[in-house]
């Protein structure tokens, strides 16, 4: 098929599908431009404002389960009004409350707020603004996987209220504690709706990701070539194919412990008593579970954590006025984790009794992970090395990133190791673990990418002072929170426990610990609300922003600054040169933006390409 | 710094190079591969899970002519029936289910061709005969549920002196319960693809014959159907793989 054919096919593809080429812009009524919108923009909003009430009610849950692990001697009566119930006679939090709080919390963070909050937020917004294209492949398709994650969440926020409460068996939701209903209340009703909600949110996930992947490969202007994707891009193209590729395994995993839950089937069930009385349930596996769930579980984590560090090397880059060191490198590292995200999940079931040989392959291949990570860690601090560095909050919550991911990121060493994970296995030191390198590492993420790009979403700036509070409390908090958890899982503190009151030693000499961290941990939580206002009130009475506020190449700065559906008021960008010519020598200016032709940058083009300029100039190309 | 007066229209004539669609396909083929794929790890999963669970029971043993809770059974005695006969024919029905549906993939490939050649009438009949292959293969596969369900004429004496006749989710006559889950739950996460497919195939026979491809100029949206099909039909053959022949 020659190139001509090609471009026909183009045209045709476009035609049938509405808005691609053609730019006739004509005013849609509110419902379709605010509410059922298939402008990717919008949709973004919409994830982020979704996302952040998540993030605020999974942060209150933490605040609860907090109260009791820091001062469980404490009369918790005035929670009343809020808890019903779930406080009991003697003004005491309701054991199962604990549990469904703790699961709630980790639900809610990984899926709605750092999967969906994250990756749903940044990928719709950036993809098509930084590859140049008017919209998603398929705007539709993205307007569904909206308001897919939206019943989702409605469904997940209505098993909050329920009588039996919330789904409680840990986010994990590992049978056959989440499989009998008789086993614990919050594996009642509460558990079918969290797998119902699930459900709606793979394939949301899905509806997503495959218009992610799709719209990077096909919908690139001229001259964007793969080498010269913005790292965040890169980023979100990998993480929409990790999420292709796992989340079906948990929908299958899912379907199965439905089946078990509502129709007698024994996938995960085998041989249980519950009172004495023997179940009819023979011939499953519980761990069958544990391997198809960390076949989704661990790649999770990526799918969390690398939009962030996509986010972070285009702020990195931008703030220090540095191209981004390693540029190939930060994408054959990328590569790396993603391939390297599928074939590590047993190392989450070392204890499970599986056969040493086979944990000590998973091993070392865990501990690979490091190689890619030290990659990603060294290129973001020799970017940072004598750059001309500007402190702005998103480049603050980025360099914080950083720092994080390398703290959280030095103990995932520890935890890889199969015989030093029998010791610290479901300790406090695995929360502190991924709380940094995953949690805290994937929410700096996020906040930068707020910061630096709530002007092109709004066309106002955030408040800068209120950002270097919320920065500051946030990054002395997180450390504060999750340092001293530490040295709680060597001593042995498991984790989801209500109390620790059974055994001296926790009770006693480690109680101030707890309330330690629980005090941090409030004082962080308060400080997120100085982010709230900031957020609220500047969309509506912030700073006018300007066109490219951070002097940035991407190709976002490119549009007005309230763009239309369709990004571009003319001709698309042709894009002839990388995003990161930040202080090239003998350039005018420290940065030269992406579209920006090489015969316009004489004074500061390398030789190579001064070499491809006269080449092509020599034998135009068509 | 306008863009305007460049001297390099196309910077790069590099498939990869943004502007063109590299891999030479549109998005909404794109789309339903990366659909596929993901779907096949859904597939992928519940084999693995099924490998896992048989591998975790006993074995048809050696000489043994009589099924039990005990161990696996072996599918060439489980599955012996033929509709309108009471012959003794191992696989057979099945086997015809399987062609049916390798033959529905055939007159799809057709419907396809047809639409290349931007040939109406033959999109038209060729789906037409998917279509029949589709609905001949999902009722083919009720049927050989129903006889699953209600099960062999004398069913399995069990240790208290009862019979145990015909599959469920909860017991089989067969083997371990777990035998029948695993039938009910992957055949029928199969069947239902299989009748989505049925259903998609139908919508798109409608806009084949109100001629809407003939006026948009191509027949992709019969490619992209033919894809998931396929795909379907691929799938069928492992299920019926570790079904019936392992």
């Amino acid at each position: 098929m020659s190139v001509v054919d090609l471009n026909k096919e183009t045209a045709v593809g476009h035609d049938s599908h509405g808005h691609h080429d053609e730019h006739e812009h004509h005013e849609l009524n509110f419902i379709r431009k605010y509410i059922f919108s298939e402008d990717h923009k919008v949709i973004g909003k919409q994830f982020l404002i979704t996302g952040l009430l998540w993030a605020v009610i999974g942060g209150a849950l933490s605040m609860i389960f907090r109260l009791q692990l820091g001062l469980p001697e404490a009369s918790l009566g005035w929670l009343k009004p809020i808890l019903g119930h779930w406080i009991t006679s003697d003004n005491k939090l309701d054991p199962e409350f604990y549990l469904a709080a703790v699961t709630m919390h980790g639900t809610i963070m990984v899926f709605f707020v750092l999967t969906a909050g994250l990756s749903g937020t940044f990928s719709n917004f950036l993809i098509p603004l930084q590859i140049g294209a008017r919209d998603m492949a398929s705007g539709f398709m993205n307007m569904l996987s909206y308001w897919f994650f939206f019943v989702s969440s409605v469904i997940m926020f209505f098993s909050l209220f329920i009588e039996t409460g919330p789904a409680g068996g840990g986010w994990v939701i590992y049978p056959p504690l989440s499989a009998l209903p008789q086993a614990i209340p919050g594996s009642g009703l509460g558990m079918t709706l969290w797998l119902v909600s699930m459900a709606l949110f793979i394939i949301s996930s899905l509806l997503g990701g495959i218009n992610y992947i799709t719209t990077v490969i096909n919908l690139r202007t001229k001259g964007m070539t793969f080498d010269r994707l913005p790292l965040t891009i890169w980023a979100f193209f990998l993480t929409a194919i990790i999420g292709v590729l796992s989340f079906p395994v948990l929908f299958a995993a899912a379907l199965l412990l439905i089946f078990d839950r509502s129709f007698g089937t024994s996938f995960y069930l085998s041989d249980i008593y519950i009172g004495g009385q023997a179940l009819d349930h023979v011939g499953g596996s519980p761990i069958l579970f544990q391997h198809l769930f960390w076949f989704l579980g661990h790649p999770e984590v990526y799918i969390v954590l690398l939009p962030a560090l996509g986010i972070t090397s285009e702020i990195i880059s931008t703030n220090s006025r540095k191209p981004i060191f390693g540029y190939k490198a930060m994408i054959g590292s990328m590569i790396g984790i993603t391939f390297l995200s599928f074939i590590v999940w047993a190392h989450h079931m070392f204890v499970t009794g599986m056969n040493p040989f086979l944990g000590s392959i998973f091993m070392f291949l865990t501990l690979i992970i490091a190689v890619p990570s030290a990659v990603k860690a060294f290129n973001y601090i020799t970017t940072l090395w004598k750059g001309n560095i500007i402190f702005t909050p998103a480049m603050l919550f980025s360099i914080g990133l950083v720092s994080v991911f390398i703290t959280g990121g030095v103990t995932g060493i520890i935890l890889g190791n199969a015989a030093l994970d029998i010791q610290l296995h479901d300790t406090y030191f695995v929360v502190a673990h991924f709380h940094l390198v995953m949690g805290s590492a994937s929410f700096f993420g996020f906040m930068a990418g707020v910061y630096h790009w709530f002007p092109k979403m709004f066309g106002k700036m955030l408040d800068e002072k209120l950002g270097y509070i919320h920065f500051w409390l946030t990054f002395a908090g997180v450390y504060l929170v999750f340092f001293p958890m530490h040295y709680q899982g060597i001593t042995g503190f498991p984790r989801r426990y209500y109390s620790y009151t059974a055994y001296e030693m926790f009770g006693g000499a480690y109680q101030d610990l707890a309330f330690f961290i629980s005090i941090a941990a409030f004082i962080t939580f308060a400080g997120q609300f100085i982010f709230g206002f900031n957020f609220f009130y500047s969309i509506f009475k912030g700073r006018p922003a300007t066109l490219n506020p951070w002097n940035s190449n991407t190709l976002e700065w490119t549009t007005p600054i309230h763009p239309e559906h369709g990004n571009w008021p003319g001709e698309i960008p042709t894009v002839y040169r990388w995003a990161y010519d930040y202080s090239k020598p003998g350039a005018e200016e420290d940065f030269i933006p992406q579209h920006i032709p090489l015969t316009e940058t004489l004074s500061s083009n390398l030789p190579h390409e001064t070499d491809a300029l006269n080449g092509i100039k020599i034998t135009p190309t068509h | 710094m306008a863009s305007t007066a460049s001297v390099i229209e196309h910077p790069t004539t590099d498939l990869w190079g943004g502007g063109v669609e590299p891999l030479k396909a549109s998005y909404g083929k794109l789309m339903m591969w990366f659909f596929l794929l993901s779907d096949a790890f859904s597939f992928s999963a519940l084999l693995v899970t099924y490998g896992m669970i048989r591998h975790a029971h006993a074995a048809w043993p050696e000489g043994a002519t009589l099924f039990s809770q005990e161990y696996w059974p072996i599918p060439e005695l489980v599955f012996t029936h033929f509709p309108f006969t009471h012959a003794n024919l191992p696989l057979a029905f099945v086997g015809l289910m399987t062609f049916i549906l390798i033959m529905s993939s055939v007159t799809m490939v057709l419907a396809v061709e047809a639409g290349h050649r931007m040939d109406k009438k033959d999109v038209e009949k060729w789906m037409l005969w998917t279509i029949l292959g589709g609905l001949a293969f999902v009722g083919s596969q009720a049927w050989e549920w129903s006889i699953f369900i209600s099960g062999s004429h004398d069913g399995l004496k069990l240790a208290d002196g009862s019979v145990l006749r015909g599959a469920n989710l909860i017991n089989n006559e067969y083997g371990p319960p777990a035998f029948a889950d695993l039938f009910f739950f992957i055949t029928g996460f199969h069947g239902t693809h299989v009748f989505s497919g049925v259903i998609l195939n139908i919508v798109i026979f409608f806009n084949v014959a109100y001629g809407t491809y003939e006026r948009r100029g191509h027949y992709e949206m019969v490619e992209k159907v033919g894809l998931y099909w396929h795909f379907v039909d691929l799938v069928w053959v492992f299920v019926f793989t570790f079904f019936y022949l392992i």
